[in-house]
């Protein structure tokens, strides 16, 4: 392709010239190269190769040791691979939500969404901890509630989220084609309603009944494990969403209407087309995520409280070290974020070169239309 | 099974891509959509199938009315532009997905798999994913695809639009014998008039979201029932003059137009193609217009001859045989007369 | 031209619903809460707050620190933009996905190396500090790990606009008569101005609300290396609610007011485009 393009360049231009034209001389090249090779070397590379010395300085035994013999420090490890997990199921379940309302449908508002869906990434870290403080915290609006019989909305939120994965269930399972939706399935306004509100009662009343939660004790959510999660998901918020968009846009509809067309279900269709086609693109946005929730600094900071051995993921367990000048206990854990960096870096090259070879390159080929 | 389109209408904002289109389409027919881009033809053809849904106007299926069935209803295979096939499965897992999703057994899959990859002639490449198959090959996967799940109606969108010239002429060919081997109703959309009449046994022209004329390829060739239709299909000479009781003044010459008996003179337009004119090197008593010639172009089968009006100084092209042109001897500046044998009329007021 | 009826293709409402369901529980509401909290000040409350002598060293800092910081690396991107897309060399590759290292190192990695790279004992501080300049517990150091945090945005918003650059409007360039240099001013520049602007509000907008690299080098004095997001959590740690929450709708306010430009520029790079 590339070939073709300049040879059928037109030769209106002597070659000597366009040589030179597109070529800076011997001795720029060879300056901004150097300069180039500075700035990463120094910004970059440096750093990087800095932090695993002073991790080692002190002998690989001392480096376990820093990492695993603390247990606050395991405490963080361990506090990080839970609230990590959470917030990056949630956020990919909702990007591939929004992608898939984003880029396949047209309908007033479309441009509202897709702003406020990168809203996020122009809140700064500290606010965005601020906000849940101002909500879940002590002096917070719903932080007195919380704090005299925090448990009691217990039962309301599970039957919650027993409503929502009904009605998605409903949604997702009914039957296909319009002679099976005669009677009860045809009927979605009548009976999605009453579906919702058995399926409340049916959750609730038992767990009001048998009091299944503890009454008038406070649930912690700042200074807690939730905290950090609500934290962590606001500000990889947008990673899944921003990835998928672009990726189901440029895969087009047709994939998708073809599938319908031969008779498939929703479900059928998400399954056996929209998961496949999109998958190395969710990868990408999933890595992404990962990489920002692991390293994720502020926003935890404000909502964590510092509480050691409780509420300290790793990058605040890193300040804190390093607060108390055990710089190589600091380094280790730093170590183990970097090398978490390293292995992004990597696989996001491996999967940038997947993305468009399974997206854009079958697309141009079919596209070719020789006249 | 036979479809009805009754007054479809359907606007993109402001775009009006059809504008009270209706379109019966009997059984077991093979019709042609033509027209330029943006013409709506691929609009119709998706909203036949249900991809796309009308403002307002119905669908029918032998006279049911579907335009509320959502596309799995609709027991429609459809055939993509650019094919549109499931690029991680393989070719048979793509052929076999209509009886897939359906829950048919395993064997009765595998059965109708081979039994259409070799209606499609690809025995041996079910394994194949879709990148590993030329544009021709998807195509007929494509095809098979649609057909796996027996439709009541198979639709394909530009079927041949982006193959190259060699393969077009090939599938085209094959298409129509497929036809006639399954005999299911077929519509198919293109742009190029010469596919249309290759392939369908009607036609339907189609320009600014409007049906012009429906046909067979013949009818609508030869009898072209608006300007729009008579451009449209192959190269066109238009003379311009005034019209007055059947007889239409072009210049010094006069000729006979029945069909416009009732008209009191008013500028028209004839339409006369470039094979329908006969050039004489001398009036001959005939009505004729004397004209220059300024351009031969020889090669290829026919010659291809630029003339220009005396009258008027309006130029137009005429296809000659090779041995007219000899027998004449046509030269750059030659004076010559020329007859138009098969003119149609369209009155000024009558078109736009 | 794959136009898309909503009706056609399945589960609009159900994913419409929850797009818009996680939306304001997890941004939505937060944000309002933060505006409501900040509603509750009277207005002279609110100006106490934000207006103090400190704060106003606070956004000072913020802002000329970010500013600083994006303009360096508006030259650096230029720089490594240039070299990736117009030379090849030994590593380049490698180079090239280093670039994206500050995004994913954890900004505390970031900042506990940079403090240790440029105190007087650090491999670079040995050189430095005796030079007289401070890398660390510095203004010079908040500059300097908001050039690294900062370093991908230039370089990724103009590296495809050059590389995508025809090579005919330099050859012709060159064929007039135009200098390489001349051609780099009249032919070049002006094509990846947009972009340059783009990375550069990119990597302000970054800088602004950075926290966890600069609270580790900047030693955090109020009044000399205190920025803005440090100050709200100091606000925080006395149980100043109301005046943490008012100095962060100062920050949110600004920090929208970027992102609106950053889309406007957007829309102005893409005005040549058809």
């Amino acid at each position: 392709m590339s070939v073709d393009v300049v040879a059928e360049r037109p030769r209106t231009v002597p070659q000597a010239v366009a040589r030179r034209a597109q070529e800076d001389p011997l001795w720029l090249r060879v300056t901004l190269i150097v300069a180039a090779l500075a700035v990463i070397g120094i910004l970059v590379i440096v750093p990087v190769a800095n932090v695993f010395v002073e991790a080692l300085r002190e002998g690989l035994g001392t480096y376990f040791a820093n990492l695993f013999g603390d247990p606050d420090t395991r405490h963080a490890v361990l506090l990080t691979l839970t609230v990590v997990p959470i917030a990056l199921v949630a956020n990919t379940v909702f990007g591939i939500a929004a992608a898939w309302t984003i880029a396949r449908f047209r309908f007033p508002g479309r441009t509202l969404l897709t702003a406020l869906i990168d809203l996020p990434f122009s809140v700064s870290p500290v606010v965005a901890g601020l906000m849940f403080v101002l909500i879940f915290g002590l002096q917070g609006y719903l932080g007195p509630f919380l704090r005299r019989d925090g448990y009691a909305v217990m039962p309301y939120l599970i039957a919650l989220v027993a409503v929502v994965v009904a009605v998605v269930s409903f949604l997702l399972l009914r039957p296909v084609g319009r002679k099976a939706r005669q009677g009860l399935w045809g009927r979605t306004w009548i009976v999605l309603p009453l579906l919702a509100v058995t399926v409340f009662a049916v959750v609730l009343l038992p767990q009001l009944y048998l009091e299944v939660w503890p009454r008038n004790e406070s649930l912690k959510i700042i200074f807690a494990t939730p905290g950090l999660v609500l934290a962590t998901a606001f500000v990889t918020f947008p990673f899944v969403a921003r990835e998928l968009i672009p990726t189901m846009e440029a895969l087009g509809a047709d994939e998708e209407l073809a599938a319908v067309s031969l008779g498939a279900s929703g479900w059928q269709m998400f399954r056996d087309v929209t998961i496949p086609n999109i998958k190395w693109g969710l990868a990408y946005g999933i890595i992404l995520c990962n990489a920002r929730a692991m390293g994720e600094f502020g926003a935890v900071y404000v909502v964590s409280g510092h509480i050691a051995g409780q509420t300290d993921t790793m990058p605040l367990r890193i300040e804190k070290l390093f607060q108390e000048y055990n710089l190589p206990g600091a380094f280790a854990v730093a170590s183990v974020l970097t090398l978490l960096a390293l292995v992004t870096l990597v696989a996001k090259i491996q999967l940038e070169r997947r993305v468009p070879s399974t997206a854009k390159l079958f697309r141009e080929e079919t596209h070719e239309r020789p006249q | 099974m036979s479809i009805s389109i009754k007054n479809v209408s359907k606007r993109f904002g402001d775009y009006v891509a059809l504008d009270n289109v209706s379109l019966e389409v009997p059984d077991g027919a093979l019709l042609g959509l033509l027209g330029p881009s943006g013409s709506g033809k691929t609009t119709l053809l998706r909203i036949i199938a249900g991809l796309e849904l009308a403002d307002s106007g119905s669908v029918l299926h032998e006279g049911e009315d579907i335009s509320d069935y959502s596309a799995r209803d609709r027991k429609v295979g459809f055939v993509f532009q650019h094919y549109a096939l499931f690029r991680h499965m393989t070719v048979a897992e793509n052929i076999g997905y209509a009886l897939k999703v359906r829950k048919a057994p395993k064997a009765q899959i595998r059965e109708r798999v081979d039994e259409l990859l070799k209606l499609i002639r690809l025995e041996g490449l079910q394994a194949r994913y879709p990148g590993q198959l030329s544009g021709g090959q998807r195509q007929r996967v494509a095809l098979a695809r649609a057909l796996a799940a027996k439709p009541r109606l198979l639709l394909l969108d530009e079927p041949f639009g982006a193959l190259d010239a060699k393969v077009r002429q090939e599938l085209r060919q094959w298409l129509r014998r497929l036809h006639e081997e399954i005999h299911v109703t077929s519509i198919f959309v293109t742009h190029d008039q010469e596919e249309a009449f290759e392939v369908a046994d009607r036609v339907a022209v189609m320009n600014q979201a409007r049906i012009e004329q429906i046909g067979t390829p013949a009818e609508v060739y030869d009898h072209p029932a608006t300007p729009f239709v008579y451009q449209f299909l192959g190269n066109v000479n238009l003379f311009h003059g005034r019209i007055h009781k059947g007889r239409l003044r072009l210049g010094e010459a006069e000729v006979r137009v029945a069909e416009h008996a009732a008209v009191h003179d008013s500028p028209a337009v004839a339409y006369v193609r470039p094979h329908e004119i006969k050039v004489r090197a001398l009036p001959d008593g005939v009505p004729t217009i004397a004209a220059i010639v300024r351009h031969v172009n020889a090669a290829g089968p026919v010659v291809h001859v630029e003339l220009e009006r005396k009258d008027d100084g309006g130029r137009f092209a005429v296809e000659l045989s090779k041995e007219e042109s000899r027998e004449l001897a046509l030269e750059p500046s030659t004076q010559v007369f020329v007859e138009l044998k098969n003119v149609r009329v369209f009155a000024e007021d009558y078109s736009i | 031209m794959a136009s898309v009826n909503r009706h056609v293709l399945p589960g609009f409402s159900l994913a419409l619903g929850y797009t818009v369901f996680y939306l304001s529980v997890l941004v939505l509401i937060p944000i309002l809460a933060l505006f409501l909290k900040a509603a509750s000040l009277s207005f002279d409350e609110f100006v106490a707050a934000v207006w103090t002598q400190r704060a106003r060293a606070a956004y000072l800092l913020t802002f000329g620190a970010a500013f600083a910081a994006a303009f360096i690396n508006l030259f650096l991107g230029l720089l490594l933009a240039w070299v990736l897309s117009r030379y090849s060399f030994f590593g380049k590759k490698f180079i090239d996905s280093l670039i994206d290292l500050p995004l994913a190192l954890p900004t505390a990695v970031a900042g506990l190396v940079f403090a240790s790279l440029y105190v007087q004992k650090g491999w670079l501080g040995q050189y430095l500090v005796p030079l007289g300049i401070y890398g660390a517990y510095s203004r010079f150091a908040i500059v300097l790990v908001l050039v690294f945090v900062g370093l991908p945005f230039v370089v990724r918003t103009v590296q495809p606009v050059l590389e995508d650059l025809d090579p005919e409007c330099e050859e012709a360039a060159a064929s007039l008569g135009a200098t390489r240099w001349q051609t780099f001013l009249d032919v070049i520049l002006p094509s990846i101005t947009p972009a340059l602007i783009t990375g550069f509000a990119l990597a302000f907008a970054r800088g602004i609300g950075e926290y966890g690299s600069v609270v580790f080098v900047s030693g955090n004095m109020p009044y000399k290396t205190e920025i803005a997001p440090i100050l709200i959590v100091a606000r925080l740690e006395e149980f100043a609610y109301g005046e943490a929450t008012a100095i962060a709708v100062v920050l949110l306010v600004i920090s929208f007011a970027m992102l609106v430009v950053i889309n406007l520029l957007e829309r102005w790079t893409m005005r040549h485009e058809r």
